[in-house]
């Protein structure tokens, strides 16, 4: 179980740990949507949160966010408690949120026009991350002259621009079309291996979550708590292409399954 | 595209036909032909009264309709924005919206007398209403998503107010200004028909009391013509700057 | 609102705003404002005298005349408009005309083609509703969901089981909303027509009232009818809650 990437063989067998979520519990009301849930997010790794609808995986990642309060329990983003929004932390939106009067290149400036860093800069810098995610030419359209896939590359773009330690991402592709999520996907690992960064992913596809991640936590509802954490080690280090046909990967979709599909309506 | 022009064209002309034909029947003695009301525009316009008549209609309209976009869009932002202003004031225009408000223009002449001051209240009360109800509510409905994502890239209030919520609700508050413009015609006639006969209400009543129906007709036409046509133009303009404004959400 | 951590129902500000205009009456600013207790008590005074009543008869009468035209007239153009494309652009534009033409400039010519009386008046209120419920009944014949049709021809309905079982109710919603707003347009046509023709219902009695200033009575019959339309409003609101309840979910 030692082996997690190629590159960190060498590394001791307990990953750096970027986020940890303590005893975090929310609650509406009188519902408990989360409780006493606890769960490590390793440096440098996606981790993906997996689970049935209303298993609260979204507001788990709200509260990572600092977008909601946890009721009770603590969340550290590199030893600091989160008590709000903050900016080691970078979100991408399921709904991708961008600003329909705003060109592409403002879209993908905003969180820097929002830190206050100069036009000339944010606009040089969201310039390479518009090339980086593939929409150099669009840099002047406005949102609805793009497909889904392209507005979620420019919400992926947003994101990357503002250079955060952790990027959060509630179900980035689940509005998007079949190809371009595949597209995604491989784009996803390839961010993982150069941008140093730690992923923390919500997906409501067991093939999505296994395919793109180093760490799958499998959350359960009503109230909200982690049953279990895989980590798949033998398929991370081959070509894109033949991860879908790995034993390992198809071991892990199918045991997974077999795990939540009681909890399907 | 031509086939849309030719039978919009035919729309047109079947309609003054029957006006024009159902004036030389004539269907009442108070029905004049299409032909002599377009001529009695026609003299009007020539001979300045026209022009001179809308020179004084229009007034109390532009005070009226300036003085309610700003009270109406700043009483709208207060209530979208605050749940005190919401409380206190909401009700009001609620109660405005669904009331006939024609009715208080007896009160605001005995109060402001028979000149602009009550011409320009009617005009308000009249537009007033949609505008703050529309601010109000393209304020708070702005997509929450769109607010969260400004609050996760550390907006400040203040760039959530300036970035976000006023820039999402400006095309329903444009369409609340025209909504505004709309009722404020009604007001602005409503006013030179019952307060005082001004303007373009002038020559309505004038011409219908020495039985100069064609005139009568005329004036009516063009000021019909002048709103539908202005309120035409605001409806292109709110397409133009805000083309796309409500698409560009996941949902379309 | 909160108010020591208990939610203010949401009208409940009206209560303080009538207390204010108590106090301002009572103080005896402006000679306009006369006390709230005072135009209630003149309320209670003259709702029962033949006058009003005439006055809420005529109006009534007028109203639902003209709400009557509006509706059984509207909604069968509406639906045809939007079943039929050369119906539709025919009509369309002179909808939107109207739809946003000042309306008030056409009273004087319902004056003097149909004289001084009721007549115009309901005119006037149908031409304030119409439009807006053509508007809509097209709009919700358009909006049907194309594989609802085809499911229903599939299934092999007949153009008249298609009709009643399919567009009518699929576009229900719709209409309820225009037939909603008609109402509340209606409502104001009816008060404007009567304004204009001051001989009948409520005209009369406000040139009355504020010709002799009697203003607690003036404000008493303002406060019925605000009242009486903003509770229809209400009502319709309601009622188009209740059965546009499948609206978002189709």
């Amino acid at each position: 179980m030692s082996q997690i990437k190629p590159l960190h063989m060498a590394e001791p067998a307990i990953p750096d740990i970027a986020v940890s979520v303590m005893d975090v519990s929310k609650n509406y009301g009188s519902v408990e949507a989360l409780k006493n849930l606890s769960l490590e997010f390793p440096r440098g790794e996606l981790t993906s949160l997996l689970g049935p609808s209303g298993c609260g995986k979204t507001t788990l990642l709200k509260i990572i966010a600092g977008l909601l309060p946890a009721t009770a329990g603590k969340i550290e983003v590199n030893g600091v408690a989160v008590e709000g929004p903050g900016d080691d932390r970078a979100f991408v939106f399921q709904d991708f949120a961008l600003l329909p009067w705003a060109t592409v290149l403002r879209n993908v400036a905003f969180g820097l026009e929002l830190r206050g860093v100069a036009k000339a800069e944010r606009e040089d810098r969201a310039n390479t991350y518009i090339k980086n995610v593939g929409l150099e030419g669009f840099e002047q359209s406005y949102p609805h002259e793009l497909s889904g896939g392209m507005r979620q590359r420019v919400g992926l773009a947003r994101a990357l621009s503002v250079d955060s330690q952790v990027l959060l991402l509630d179900e980035p592709f689940s509005a998007v079309d079949e190809q371009n999520r595949r597209k995604f996907q491989e784009d996803m690992l390839e961010l993982v291996a150069t941008e140093q960064k730690t992923f923390i992913f919500v997906t409501h596809s067991i093939e999505e979550a296994v395919y793109v991640s180093d760490q799958i936590a499998i959350l359960l509802p009503r109230p909200s708590r982690v049953s279990e954490v895989i980590r798949p080690t033998g398929f991370r280090h081959k070509d894109v292409a033949n991860i879908r046909r790995d034993t390992e990967y198809l071991d892990i979709v199918d045991r997974i399954w077999s795990s939540l599909r009681n909890y399907v309506e | 595209m031509q086939r849309s022009l030719i039978i919009k064209l035919s729309s047109a002309v079947f309609v003054f036909g029957a006006w024009e034909i159902a004036g030389r029947i004539p269907v009442s003695y108070a029905f004049p032909t299409f032909i002599d009301s377009m001529a009695a525009l026609a003299r009007m316009s020539l001979d300045g009264s026209l022009l001179a008549a809308y020179g004084e209609t229009l007034q109390p309209l532009v005070v009226g309709l300036i003085i309610s976009a700003f009270a109406g869009i700043g009483m709208g932002l207060a209530i979208g924005l605050n749940a005190k202003s919401e409380w206190l004031f909401s009700p009001i225009f609620i109660v405005m919206q669904a009331a006939p408000l024609a009715a208080l223009i007896p009160i605001l002449v005995m109060a402001y007398g028979i000149g602009l001051t009550s011409k320009v209240a009617v005009v308000c009360i009249m537009a007033m209403p949609v505008i703050v109800l529309n601010t109000s509510s393209a304020v708070r409905n702005t997509p929450v998503s769109m607010k969260e994502m400004a609050t996760s890239f550390l907006a400040t209030k203040r760039d959530v107010l300036l970035k976000i919520v006023i820039p999402a609700a400006s095309p329903v508050i444009f369409s609340g200004l025209r909504l505004g413009v709309s009722a404020g015609f009604i007001g602005a006639i409503l006013a030179e028909l019952k307060i005082t006969p001004t303007g373009v209400g002038d020559i309505i009543t004038y011409s219908r009391s020495i039985a100069d129906y064609a005139s009568m007709y005329a004036a009516i036409f063009s000021i019909i013509v002048l709103a539908v046509v202005f309120l035409n133009l605001l409806e292109k303009l709110e397409n133009i700057l805000f083309a796309g404004n409500n698409r560009g959400y996941v949902s379309d | 609102m909160y108010l020591f951590g208990r939610r203010l129902p949401n009208m409940s500000s009206l209560i303080f705003w009538g207390l204010l205009w108590e106090v301002v009456g009572r103080l005896g600013i402006s000679f306009f404002i006369p006390p709230l207790s005072e135009i209630f008590i003149t309320l209670f005074e003259i709702i029962g005298t033949p006058a009003v009543l005439k006055a809420l008869g005529e109006t009534s009468y007028a109203f639902l005349m003209g709400v009557f035209y509006a509706i059984f007239i509207g909604i069968p153009v509406g639906i045809l408009m939007g079943q039929n494309r050369l119906i539709d652009e025919l009509l369309l534009p002179w909808v939107n005309i109207f739809l946003s033409a000042p309306l008030t400039a056409l009273v004087p010519v319902l004056m003097v083609l149909f004289g001084f009386g009721m007549t115009s008046i309901i005119i006037t209120t149908t031409l304030f509703a119409i439009w807006i419920i053509i508007l809509n009944s097209r709009a919700g014949v358009k909006q049907i969901n194309r594989s609802l049709v085809e499911m229903a021809r599939s299934f092999g309905a007949s153009p008249f089981d298609a009709f009643f079982k399919i567009y009518f109710w699929a576009a229900l919603p719709e209409i309820i909303g225009g037939v909603r707003i008609g109402l509340i347009r209606a409502v104001k046509g009816v008060i404007i027509g009567q304004l204009l023709i001051s001989v009948v219902g409520f005209g009369a009695l406000f040139e009355l009232y504020s010709s002799n200033f009697l203003m607690a009575h003036f404000w008493a019959v303002l406060v019925l009818l605000f009242a009486l339309a903003f509770t229809l409003a209400e009502c319709l609101g309601w009622l188009e809650k209740r059965v546009s309840y499948y609206a978002s979910s189709r």
